[in-house]
């Protein structure tokens, strides 16, 4: 890793290669740096935070309940099924023309379109998490005339779990890739625009402060639904 | 039991999904048409109208169907734009095969290579790969290398990923017993690594056409000359909504369509498997 | 004397959906179990006898006859029957003391006195200290431990056990047997006991019922008249062993009938 950077920065500044192309990672802090000092950042960087936490808030809202309901219930699961199984089969950054069509190129496209790239894995995973509930522990509740809400509370709803986090976490890598696809495709504001207006104007080095800004962005994420899904996890050995 | 109510149950999960599907294919129809305006005119007066919707703002299945046999059988545009995204499309397939697997597979492989290559691994797909493409139009242009390069970013990351956990997660008593037979490195991979990886590298294989899909359209966003993506863009901004609809369900039959090629293979390579 | 669970005529029909035919799993068992009686039932694998634990829970319906606790008719599972599992089947993310705790949950006890009754029974299974452990805590022997005391705290007139120590090692199962007969003494159930291990059944059972192979029905009924307090050293003695040859023997023609068939389970 360091070694990649050392490399980096030494092409950069050896000018073989013209710096338009490459950056160097102190250009790319400087860049930060002036970046971090213009008011229209922060507006952008509020952008899209609105847009992805809108989305994906509603994707989990919709998504968890919708899938343990289609979990639940085969009839359910028959009605919707096709619908979930042919927006699954779309990438759903395709229906960015349509939806800037419906909603216009304001923050509420990029919503729809957040919304629609998490919700799918989350609401498939809560699905087959109930699917895959165990048999054992039915029976048990079963046998202790358990009642249908207390065999959902005590026995299904604790083995979703660790599915919905799968979810959830494969969702937010889709929300951000809703946030960038997005912006980049159309809008007026958010991160994605200024990557996009950086490299219409060969601003390399703001190019990569933007990557890097959905990278961190992806990786806190995740980060935090691992923190928030040990607290759920602690009966689960610790992996070594 | 009565026998229809027997055959209902025997069918149920095809007659419940297609009566949905035909229902909801109707509701849009009847939007774009007015029927649902016209019909509920009596009850809700002028405010019905908004139940009218305008060709270019939802299109219906019938206008979608029609431009789609246009485009395909009259005009035959839509197959020029088919072959060029294909032309893109498969060679970042195979690039991202041809490096992610090797990749993914040395990695799992050679502890070294995997402290080396980990944290780029983790980090990447953590990103939305797609952040990176005005980078890529700054060192490539437009054109067909761009494509090809944002497909095989989007795609070389499950097939690494994949490979790395393949070869990470072959059972190590396999690996005791080819051991205790005294097989070499080279056995040792050929006969129980690969083979037990082959599944995961499917998995990863499927995953990577989907995400490739992703690069189809977004890698047309700038101005291409040709190409689904770019058809869909332009017909997009034209509010050709019907376009739209064909390119996207283009796009989605091909996915389909790869997807279940991969899928029988995977079947025909796991026979030994034991049932699930 | 009405007798504390009773089987009428048992009969069990499977739908085998990929052959679209019926599989008869048990022909007609008629079985009674006297109160505080210890009754265990043996037979070859697949004759039926933990499928039938699971029709006296009330688990699975009886295509025919009847189930009779105290002379009236069961058909779901009650809180006068509790099952011990035979693999512990401990909910994951539950303590010790939640598993336990479980059942009076599920009769909607009151929180205090479920607390109160659970420590009471993990004590009595000699677990106190273990109370906020997790299942994947504790080893094979404590889980069972756990899985028993989960029966016992709903205070069923009748204890239905499928082989709860099957997945135990030898030693510990035969500590574990010692026990269970202790805590029998001490809580005065009625226990049904399914295995498939002779001498566990001879050890714990004052009457042993021999399944046929499948379809099970009840071939014999055997009476184990060694005293109580059993002591493991019971089980070297010549009378023990001749109860064990007796059953084996009744056992062994459906265990080779059953090897020249191909099952798929």
């Amino acid at each position: 890793m360091v070694i990649l950077l050392l490399v980096w920065e030494a092409i950069g500044a050896s000018g073989l290669v013209d710096p338009l192309f490459i950056s160097s990672p102190t250009g790319v802090a400087r860049a930060a740096w002036q970046l971090s000092q213009r008011r229209d950042f922060w507006t952008d960087l509020q952008v899209s935070a609105t847009e992805f936490m809108l989305g994906y808030g509603a994707a989990l809202a919709v998504a968890i309940p919708l899938g343990l309901a289609l979990g639940l219930s085969k009839r359910l699961q028959y009605l919707i099924g096709p619908f979930v199984d042919t927006l699954n089969a779309v990438p759903r950054v395709t229906l960015l023309p349509l939806i800037i069509i419906w909603c216009g190129i304001g923050i509420w496209s990029k919503v729809v379109v957040v919304f629609l790239g998490a919700v799918i894995p989350i609401l498939i995973n809560a699905q087959s998490g109930v699917k895959a509930s165990e048999a054992r522990f039915i029976r048990v509740a079963r046998s202790f005339s358990a009642s249908r809400f207390k065999i959902f509370s005590s026995i299904i709803l604790p083995g979703v779990v660790p599915f919905i986090f799968t979810g959830a976490k494969y969702g937010a890598g889709r929300a951000l890739l809703g946030v960038v696809v997005g912006e980049l495709y159309a809008s007026t504001a958010g991160l994605g625009h200024l990557i996009a207006d950086a490299g219409n104007t060969f601003q390399t080095d703001v190019v990569f402060v933007g990557a890097l800004l959905f990278m961190a962005a992806g990786l806190i994420v995740v980060a935090l639904l691992d923190v928030f899904e040990q607290r759920f996890e602690r009966w689960r050995p610790s992996p070594r | 039991m009565p026998a229809a109510v027997r055959a209902y149950l025997a069918h149920e999960r095809v007659i419940l999904g297609t009566l949905m599907v035909l229902l909801l294919l109707i509701a849009w129809e009847g939007l774009e048409r007015g029927w649902w305006a016209d019909a509920l005119r009596p009850l809700l007066g002028d405010s019905a109208q908004r139940l009218r919707l305008k060709p270019i703002f939802i299109s219906s299945p019938t206008l979608i169907a029609a431009a789609a046999f246009r485009m395909f059988f009259v005009t035959g545009e839509i197959w020029r734009d088919l072959a060029w995204s294909s032309a893109g499309y498969l060679l970042g397939l195979v690039l991202a095969v041809a490096i992610g697997i090797p990749l993914g597979l040395a990695g799992g492989w050679y502890r070294r290579l995997s402290y080396a290559v980990q944290p780029f691994l983790a980090a990447l797909n953590a990103t939305p790969q797609v952040a990176f493409l005005p980078l890529i139009i700054i060192w490539v242009g437009t054109g067909l290398s761009e494509r090809v390069l944002i497909i095989f970013l989007l795609a070389v990351l499950p097939l690494a990923i994949n490979a790395h956990a393949a070869v990470r997660t072959t059972d190590p008593r396999l690996i005791k017993v080819a051991g205790s037979f005294g097989a070499s490195e080279w056995q040792l991979f050929r006969t129980i690594i690969l083979p037990s990886s082959v599944p995961f590298l499917l998995a990863g294989l499927r995953l990577a056409i989907g995400r490739g899909m992703i690069g189809v359209v977004v890698g047309e966003i700038y101005g291409s000359a040709a190409g689904l993506g770019a058809m869909i863009n332009q017909a997009g901004a034209r509010f050709q909504t019907d376009r739209v609809f064909v390119g996207v369900l283009t796009i989605v039959a091909a996915g389909v369509i790869l997807v279940e090629v991969v899928q029988r293979i995977e079947r025909r390579v796991e026979i030994w498997r034991t049932p699930a | 004397m009405i007798a504390k669970l009773e089987a009428q005529d048992v009969r069990l029909d499977y739908l085998q959906p990929r052959s679209n035919s019926q599989l008869r799993a048990l022909a007609g068992i008629d079985l009674k179990v006297m109160d505080g009686e210890f009754v265990s039932i043996v037979g070859p694998s697949g004759c039926g006898k933990t499928t039938f634990l699971s029709v006296v829970d009330g688990l699975i319906p009886a295509s025919a006859g009847r189930i009779l606790v105290d002379g009236r008719v069961v058909t779901k599972p009650g809180p006068d029957r509790a099952v011990v599992f035979q693999d512990a089947s401990l909910l994951p993310w539950r303590t010790v003391l939640g598993n336990v705790r479980y059942g009076l949950e599920c009769l909607k006890v009151g929180a205090r006195e479920a607390k109160e009754r659970a420590t009471h029974f993990i004590n009595l299974v000699g677990l106190s200290g273990f109370e906020d452990h997790y299942p994947y805590e504790l080893s094979g022997g404590m889980q069972q431990r756990v899985n028993l005391a989960r029966a016992l705290v709903v205070d069923p007139k009748i204890l239905l056990m499928d082989e709860p120590f099957a997945s135990l090692d030898a030693q510990t199962r035969e500590v574990m047997q010692e026990e269970l007969l202790q805590i029998w003494l001490k809580a005065k159930k009625t226990v049904l006991f399914v295995t498939h291990q002779i001498d566990e059944a001879i050890y714990l059972s004052d009457r042993v019922i021999v399944f046929s192979g499948r379809p099970g029905r009840v071939k014999q009924s055997i009476p184990v008249t060694i005293e109580r307090p059993r002591r493991l050293a019971v089980k070297r003695e010549a009378h023990f062993h001749g109860i064990e040859d007796a059953i084996w023997s009744l056992i062994e023609e459906d265990v080779r009938a059953e090897r020249n068939q191909v099952t798929l389970t």
